[in-house]
């Protein structure tokens, strides 16, 4: 269905090779009188938490890298996006749900969408008795924080569901929240695209998944991406590779690559285990697609080669399941993979703009 | 070598009776033609309702509807997606714009399953401004047409797009219809959801129906369409005679050739093979003949076959017919399993003929004379049946059996009493010459008795359809006079207006009674809802079939109901039985009236109650009584001070007259067909009269060698001619009779659900009296000129011929 396709492409727009006709106009065109991120913004939490409507798109992005009781590893996203159609009104507002349970030989997908302000999706947030929801349809993410200190996206419970898939999950973070390139302003190209760009990549999780042949409880990591912007791609920039990887040691890395049909546009932040964000500049992030596999008729990189020369880091990385394709109305490939080599754990990664 | 010379011989009967050919070729064609330009008008018709009933692919899908048919709150839907149910809201209602009703379907793009998707929203901008205030309304070219101008949310226009009808966002038609955050129906998507909380825990007040193949619209037409089956099946069987009959007639006359090459050494199989290869030539050649001339007349019919439908229904059938290759198939299959049948008879005589047989047409001839006693038989039998299924059965193909048994009866029975009449007028006769005519009438009569046969059935139908249009329209005229009481009828553009218009009318006018209408299901049905004002204009001018004594006191009390005639007899209610009307209102019928040409269920109660139950309802229409003189400067006036388009004001005459337009159009097909098949008669007629001409050499050469001159003997074969059309006159009129008794007592009340007196006309009966001896005259002509040119030698041969 081709709406599916337009609002995904909407919501995906700062990302996705959408060719605008603005192309490098950037910052001072204001993004179609959407509010543009700006450098040195400090978030205020809880309410940053939230949705900012003013901008044209954002999203609560989370993945979780788990293992089941039976020994197996499994894979978990849950994506909320949000996209405004007109600047100035709060709606309407398009929500969009993907999820995706992974395991080594099976990949499952669901996707919803939905008009904002009338109840069937949204995240609210400074509400006493429900301090932090996300949901779309049945899907939700909630806070299930009762200490007032403690930050709202701390504790999470959290669940989604699709034709042949659920999983229900509980989140604990056992670390900071850490802000993404300068103070959370995290530059996308050269030209000066930019998001405002935070994470919570420390969660520990455990929970149940329920596959056709039956329920599996779990434990694992997960990591929360939150992101919110205006304005889109410049125009010659395809798509990306995207990178979040546990290390044993405690250590994260958050990179990616935005491919131009050159070198591309590289960024990534080092995190300490303690949740000190280290940004990288420009360039010092390299990764080389190593063997690919095919899925369907296209041909995909799944195994890579990510280096980080600063950081004495050199890794390989290798999909549990090559085939995790995102089978949603605009496809992209994302999944969980292990890596190896000078540091070794395991991720996630995210594909956009293969054919 | 031997195959060609065999085919030639056959085939050389076709140039020396170039004529004979003409009517098998014609009988065959105007048989496919008709009836495949009815099953093409048809056709055409069922393919929109499909495609009406697979709006929203409610063909497909299961829906959500609240059980009391009405509106329900948006945030039932919320609750259902928000318990798992993959879920689609719609709201449709009809909108004013201007004076142009168009019926709105909201929906709600980002949640409407792939399945259910009507029109294609192909990009960013599309999407954008499909869900932004104002929003755009996705219509036909046609419906776009007659919005241009007018005060509209933007148009764009989609071929997928019913007439009349427009595609919007779901907040735009909240919007459109005044019915903020309410929907009428969730669709349910094929794929739900791993796990979900049951139906009865979210929203207990839906229920959840199955998906609907067939929709309203084809239900509601069924009955028009099989009254055009039939009639389209009348005429191809009537075509068939005519088909039979040349077939036999070119066999028999071929019977000496058939003898001459088998005892050449043809064998029976290859004689059959050859004559068969010929018939389905021809049979070929008449069936495209037929598709092509079929085309034609379903291009004619059409037009006022979607007019009827538009104006009786509702329903939009483009009048314009696309070509459809199955039609090719169909229509040449109908035309060689029709030869195939017509032929079946003479192809299995010239199997088993004996080799050295004499051609004996008289021994055929008292073969089929025996024959009758089965005939005889056979339509006592159908006669039977008619009765028994008249009286016990139900249904509208019941309905159409009972026609089909009592025609089929009446036409096996007519050469019975046909050969019984003439043997009596036989033995009245006096004088050899008269006694020679009356048997010789009857000797003539088998192979008479097919086309008379076939101008029964086309004068029964006529007699039995005039008679049912001439009945139902002076009926019709009637009620129009009773139920358009009113001398003005107004519609306010906005409530605002419609309250002003009140305060201006009451001092100037006797009465300005509202009509003002919702619409919901009662009894599982949809149905129209019509609040009527307590006022002496219902009282002494309503159509009520049955009503109890005070009944109008009870409308306007609020407690009691009147109901239309289709709604009475669907349900088999009486007067005093409960209903429920939407919302769970309850109340009694007090009253029935005939409602002509509405196939929807009808309920009347008083205004007031109707109000204060359905406060939403629109307040925009009002019957105006007054001097009928003063109507004019009325009209004017209200033109002048509240700027009202002509449109909306629309006085009794105009309306009427509109009514009286439709109805026409609803008879104007079942006129043409009515003719085309007097025609095919007529030419059936023609056939046998023509064949027999050739036969009948044989027997009048001896009276003309008694003395008898040629003129004496035309006279003597006209007067024969026209004897028996006469008499299948007559006997076509109790037929005739019959018929329009069934269509008014049984076919109409099941196909509309409503009953009608019967009038005779007999004046219209003399008319066709007179056309169809005209018809036998002219059918008798070519023959007759024929045999008053007989040159003298060719009398005199018979004698030195074979026989």
């Amino acid at each position: 269905m081709n709406v599916r396709r337009i609002l995904l492409s909407l919501v995906l727009m700062l990302y996705a090779p959408v060719a605008m006709a603005q192309g490098f106009a950037g910052l001072g065109t204001a993004a179609e009188g959407f509010a543009v991120p700006k450098p040195g913004t400090v978030f205020q939490f809880p309410a940053d938490h939230g949705a900012h409507p003013d901008y044209r798109i954002e999203w609560w992005y989370l993945t979780a890298n788990l293992t089941g009781s039976d020994g197996k590893p499994y894979g978990v996203q849950w994506t909320l996006f949000r996209s405004a159609l007109k600047p100035g009104e709060t709606d309407p507002q398009i929500w969009m749900g993907h999820a995706a349970l992974t395991a080594q030989v099976q990949h499952f997908v669901a996707e919803r969408l939905a008009r904002g302000g009338i109840g069937q999706a949204g995240v609210s947030t400074g509400v006493k008795t429900q301090p932090f929801l996300a949901w779309i349809d049945d899907w939700a993410m909630t806070s299930t924080v009762t200490d007032n200190t403690a930050d709202t996206l701390s504790k999470l419970s959290l669940s989604a569901s699709g034709k042949d898939f659920r999983y229900d999950l509980k989140l604990d973070a056992k670390g900071p929240i850490v802000l993404q390139g300068q103070g959370g302003y995290s530059v996308k190209s050269a030209a000066g695209q930019a998001s405002n760009y935070y994470s919570q990549p420390f969660y520990t999780v455990e929970g149940t998944l329920t596959l056709p042949q039956g329920p599996v409880s779990v434990t694992g990591q997960a990591w929360l991406d939150r992101e919110w912007s205006s304005q889109p791609l410049a125009e010659n920039q395809t798509g990306w590779d995207w990178f979040s990887l546990h290390m044993d040691s405690g250590e994260k890395l958050m990179g990616f690559r935005l491919r131009d049909g050159g070198e591309g546009y590289t960024s990534a932040t080092w995190i300490a285990a303690d949740g000190t964000p280290t940004p990288l500049p420009p360039g010092a992030l390299k990764v080389t697609p190593l063997n690919t596999a095919k899925v369907g008729e296209r041909t995909i990189p799944v195994e890579w080669r990510v280096d980080v020369p600063s950081r004495n880091f050199s890794i390989t990385t290798k999909a549990l399941n090559t085939q995790s394709w995102m089978a949603t109305s605009f496809p992209y490939w994302e999944g969980p993979i292990n890596f190896t080599g000078s540091h070794s754990g395991r991720g996630y990664l995210e594909m956009t703009g293969y054919r | 070598m031997m195959w060609r010379a065999g085919l030639q011989a056959l085939l050389s009967h076709w140039k020396r009776s170039p004529l004979q050919l003409a009517m098998l070729l014609l009988g065959l064609s105007l048989a496919t033609a008709l009836w495949s330009g009815v099953q093409a008008v048809n056709a055409q018709a069922r393919a929109s309702y499909d495609r009406a009933a697979a709006t929203l692919g409610r063909d497909r899908l299961d829906q959500l509807v609240a059980a009391d048919g009405n509106v329900f709150s948006q945030e039932v839907f919320v609750d259902l997606r928000r318990a798992g149910w993959l879920v689609s809201p719609v709201l449709e209602g009809d909108a004013r714009f201007g004076t142009t009703r168009i019926h709105l379907i909201g929906i709600d793009p980002l949640t409407l399953p792939a399945e259910a998707q009507q029109v294609e929203l192909s990009s960013n901008d599309d999407l954008i401004s499909f869900m932004t205030p104002p929003g755009v309304m996705i219509v036909s070219e046609a419906t776009a047409a007659r919005l241009s101008g007018l005060d509209t949310p933007p148009l764009r226009i989609s071929k997928d797009v019913p007439a009349d009808t427009a595609i919007v966002d779901i907040s735009a038609a909240q919007r459109l219809l005044g019915k903020p955050e309410q929907v009428s129906r969730l669709i349910v998507a094929p794929e739900q959801p791993l796990s979900q909380t049951p139906l009865a825990d979210v929203a207990g007040t839906l229920v959840r129906k199955a998906p609907d193949g067939e929709g309203d619209l084809a239900r509601l037409t069924d009955s028009f369409h099989l009254n055009l089956t039939a009639f389209g099946m009348l005429a191809f069987v009537v075509g068939l005679f005519i088909v039979y009959s040349a077939i036999g007639l070119a066999f028999e006359q071929r019977r000496p050739v058939f003898r001459t090459l088998r005892s050449l050494g043809f064998s029976a199989k290859a004689l059959t093979g050859l004559l068969l290869a010929e018939l389905l030539f021809f049979a070929l050649v008449a069936g495209v003949a037929g598709v092509v001339l079929g085309y034609g007349i379903a291009s004619l019919l059409l037009p006022d076959v979607a007019a009827t439908l538009r104006g009786l229904y509702g329903a939009d059938v483009p009048g314009v017919l696309s070509l459809r290759p199955s039609w090719w198939a169909a229509g040449v299959g109908i035309a060689v399993g029709g030869t195939l049948v017509s032929a079946a008879q003479s192809l299995w005589r010239v199997w088993h003929m004996p080799l050295l047989a004499p051609a004996q047409p008289r021994a055929w001839a008292r073969a089929s004379e025996s024959a009758l006693r089965i005939q005889a038989l056979a339509a006592l039998g159908l006669f039977g049946l008619t009765a028994a299924l008249a009286h016990w059965g139900s249904g509208l193909v019941v309905g159409f059996s009972v026609l089909a048994a009592m025609l089929m009866g009446a036409a096996l029975a007519l050469p019975v009493l046909l050969a019984i009449l003439l043997s009596l007028m036989q033995k009245q006769a006096r004088g050899p010459l008269s006694f020679w005519f009356w048997a010789d009438s009857r000797q003539q009569l088998p192979g008479l008795s097919l086309s008379l046969m076939a101008l029964l059935l086309a004068l029964a139908a006529n007699v039995g359809v005039g008679t049912m249009v001439s009945s139902f329209r002076l009926t019709f005229t009637g009620w129009l006079d009773q139920r358009l009481a009113a001398e003005l009828y107004i519609t306010a553009r906005t409530e605002d207006e419609a309250a002003r218009l009140r305060t201006w009318l009451n001092p100037r006018v006797e009465a300005v009674l509202p009509i003002w209408n919702t619409e919901g299901d009662v009894r599982g049905q949809p149905a129209q809802i019509y609040g009527v004002a307590n006022h002496a204009t219902y009282r002494n001018n309503w159509p009520l079939l049955q009503s109890v004594p005070d009944v109008w006191d009870r409308v306007a009390s609020g407690n009691s109901a009147i109901i239309n005639e289709q709604l009475y007899r669907r349900d088999g209610l009486k007067l005093g039985d409960t209903l429920t009307l939407p919302g769970g209102w309850q109340t009694q019928i007090a009253g029935i009236y005939s409602d002509y040409g509405n196939p929807l269920a009808q309920v009347m109660v008083g205004v007031d109650a109707l109000s204060q139950h359905y406060p939403e309802v629109s307040r925009l229409r009002y019957g105006v009584r007054l001097n009928p003189a003063k109507v004019p400067a009325l009209r004017e006036d209200l033109g002048r001070d509240f700027d009202l388009p002509p449109q909306n004001m629309v006085d009794q005459a105009a309306i009427k007259q509109t009514s009286l337009d439709i109805f026409e159009k609803t008879f104007a097909v079942t006129a043409v067909l009515n003719v085309l098949t007097l025609g095919v008669a007529g030419v059936a007629m023609f056939a046998s009269l023509m064949t027999l001409s050739g036969m009948r050499l044989p027997q009048v050469a001896p009276l003309w060698a008694m003395g008898l001159t040629r003129r004496s003997l035309v006279w003597l074969e006209l007067a024969r001619t026209m004897v028996l059309a006469v008499l299948t006159m007559v006997a076509a009129l109790p037929v005739g009779i019959g018929l329009a008794w069934v269509l008014l007592a049984i076919v109409n009340v099941e196909a509309f659900g409503w009953r009608l007196p019967m009038h005779l006309f007999p004046a219209d009966w003399a008319r066709l009296g007179g056309l169809s001896v005209l018809a036998a005259l002219f059918a008798a002509l070519i023959p007759l000129r024929r045999l008053a040119r007989l040159a003298p030698t060719d009398l005199l041969k018979v004698f030195a011929n074979e026989r």
